[in-house]
């Protein structure tokens, strides 16, 4: 493998998971209540797409990662001073709302346009590197768009592993339905990967890496531009919690046999 | 008016998958809901005149297909060809495909190629006055919304499980076949093969009634103080044989086995349920040694009757989330449910 890549990884930032989210409809559409008050981590499945890319640059020597994120820059800023201590990228900002309520075209418009202001960038060197879902809209659809947006046509969703060969080429999994994966060749870069967990563990903070990496994200916060993403044609009508509440029977003090016979018979019934 | 197109892939055997009969159903439906709508089909793959005799008597205007060895393979520069052109072919307004891995590979691209706009994930479509609406999940299953757009084509992936599937008589099939003309550049990707695990190791079965959920609980210090991983796996997988069961985790039990403990072996990250990993539909779902904050319940979202077996009364389940939390040593509880489930076999057999 002699062709150093180009990893452009799309991520976002969320609200923590073990946050309690309620909807609120405005003006402009549904949004989060308190949505700047709470804690926001970068998207986990983006999480794993940087991960894998700092693997791969690390085993392609002269491979560089771009991380391109849109989002509030107050926020961006907070999740990226932990963000920053996992591995060693360039940060690419665009200030935006993180909402998952903006459409996944908007903000794939956005994401594409940041991508093509990266100095030097050479698309046969480019992969484009994301979560194959997040965990705001949770679509599928916005890697795909930004790769439609830059031309580029060998796409490969929910990735679990990369393997690049000697001649450039590489082998992908896919996953698939019942727990299976597919295999592709490709025969080289351009390639758009929407990963889903991968197999690497989570990096530990590294406070050098860090400080290495925020010498760069400051200045690229600083000129963050501002992108306009909404949800042009799309009328939300109702934004709600589900409302579903379980009457539980809790049962204690039940004997191991007890218990087993009743579940038996309720795996029994149809 | 709309133009409705029903757009589905065939398996390797030429036959439909169940959810994109499923999908034909909604998309049929949704014809019959807007006054003066035509439906139309269309599918791709390697061969499609057996899926399209099935579903012949669908009321489908016209049929329109993309048929040939270069389609037998779930590639996107392929399959996004294919599926552009049928849109465009179709002068679709509606697009309603399957959610499977091949359709959501490519929906959203092609959604760009065609200037319209893509929701994947739909539960389900009504109609008001004419106009459709689409019900869908936000921030991982945590809020649900209704969404109507004015863009077209709107293309929409509908999820399994959530509709009726088509059931119609098989007839014989007029296919209009569409032509591509393919480059080099379409050929890029290449799929070699299909990685599944051994049958007898075959833990995630998406149609099965009964998903069963096991949690980092079985890998903790027991009552004698030691951790009893061997005696885990094999009440799990002795559970999962006698009762075809699907097998899904938390993500604490996924992460344990990627850090390389010696935990459960056959556990891997595509068994995990939740925040980050499936949200899938099942009829009942058992829950073991697992606890119930926010993001497992994300997991659980679409399992119908829920149930758990866990030593800790106040567990997250206890507050409205299951039907029934047996307060419980799973270890006893699967011994003796096994044990059960065995015996009923034996006699059945």
């Amino acid at each position: 493998m002699s062709t150093p890549f180009q990893i452009v990884v799309c991520g976002g930032i969320v609200p923590d998971p073990l946050q309690t989210l309620e909807p609120i409809s405005g003006p402009a559409g549904p949004s989060l209540k308190n949505e700047m008050m709470l804690p926001a981590v970068l998207d986990p499945w983006a999480g794993h797409a940087l991960y894998e890319a700092a693997n791969l640059a690390k085993a392609v020597p002269g491979s560089k990662v771009y991380l391109v994120s849109l989002g509030p820059k107050a926020k961006l800023q907070q999740v990226m001073m932990t963000v920053a201590q996992k591995v060693a990228f360039e940060l690419v900002a665009v200030d935006g709302p993180a909402s998952g309520f903006t459409d996944a075209h908007e903000a794939a418009m956005a994401l594409a346009e940041a991508i093509k202001t990266i100095p030097g960038l050479d698309k046969s060197k480019l992969l484009i590197f994301g979560g194959w879902e997040s965990a705001s809209r949770g679509a599928g659809a916005t890697l795909q768009i930004i790769g439609e947006m830059l031309g580029v046509t060998d796409q490969f969703q929910g990735v679990d592993r990369i393997q690049v060969r000697e001649d450039d080429s590489f082998e992908i999994l896919e996953r698939i339905e019942g727990g299976r994966h597919q295999v592709s060749t490709c025969a080289g870069a351009p390639a758009v990967l929407g990963w889903a967990t991968g197999y690497l563990a989570e990096p530990r903070n590294d406070p050098q890496v860090g400080m290495a990496n925020m010498r760069t994200i400051m200045p690229a916060l600083q000129k963050a531009k501002a992108a306009k993403v909404g949800a042009e044609g799309l009328k939300f009508a109702k934004v709600e919690l589900p409302k579903q509440q379980r009457q539980t029977r809790i049962v204690k003090d039940m004997a191991a046999d007890e218990i087993a016979k009743e579940i038996a018979e309720w795996i029994g019934k149809n | 008016m709309e133009t409705i197109l029903f757009l589905a892939h065939t398996e390797a055997d030429g036959t439909l998958p169940k959810v994109a009969l499923e999908a034909l159903g909604a998309a049929q439906e949704l014809a019959a809901s807007i006054a003066g709508s035509p439906l139309v089909v269309g599918l791709f793959g390697g061969e499609v005149k057996l899926a399209a005799d099935a579903i012949a008597e669908c009321g489908a205007q016209q049929i329109l297909a993309v048929a040939g060895a270069e389609y037998a393979q779930s590639r996107y520069s392929t399959d996004a060809a294919a599926v552009e052109m049928l849109c465009r072919a179709s002068k679709a307004t509606i697009v309603i495909a399957p959610a499977t891995s091949r359709c959501a590979r490519v929906i959203s691209g092609v959604s760009h190629r065609i200037n319209g706009r893509v929701d994947t994930h739909v539960n389900s479509i009504t109609v008001t006055n004419d106009t459709p609406a689409a019900t869908r999940w936000f921030y991982r299953q945590r809020m649900v919304a209704d969404l109507e757009r004015t863009q077209r084509p709107w293309l929409m992936l509908i999820d399994s499980g959530c509709h009726a599937a088509y059931e119609g008589a098989p007839g014989m099939a007029n296919v209009e076949n569409v032509q591509i003309v393919l480059g080099e550049v379409h050929k890029r990707t290449n799929v070699t093969g299909i990685q599944a695990p051994k049958s007898d190791e075959q833990t995630i079965r998406p149609d099965a009634d009964l998903l069963f959920v096991a949690g980092a609980g079985w890998t903790k210090k027991q009552k004698d103080g030691q951790a009893h991983p061997k005696e885990a796996e094999t009440h799990i997988l002795g559970f999962l044989k006698l009762t075809q069961a699907s097998l899904g985790s938390s993500k604490s039990l996924v992460d344990l086995s990627g850090e390389g403990q010696d935990v459960l072996q056959f556990m891997s990250h595509l068994n995990q349920v939740g925040q980050t990993g499936s949200t899938p539909r099942h009829a009942k779902g058992l829950s073991t040694c697992c606890h119930g904050e926010e993001p497992h319940v994300v997991g659980w979202r679409f399992i119908n009757e829920r149930r758990a077996i866990n030593l800790d009364a106040n567990c997250g389940w206890a507050r409205g989330k299951a039907d029934v939390v047996y307060v419980a040593d799973a270890f006893e509880v699967l011994t003796k449910l096994n044990a059960l489930l065995a015996e009923k076999k034996l006699v059945t057999a």
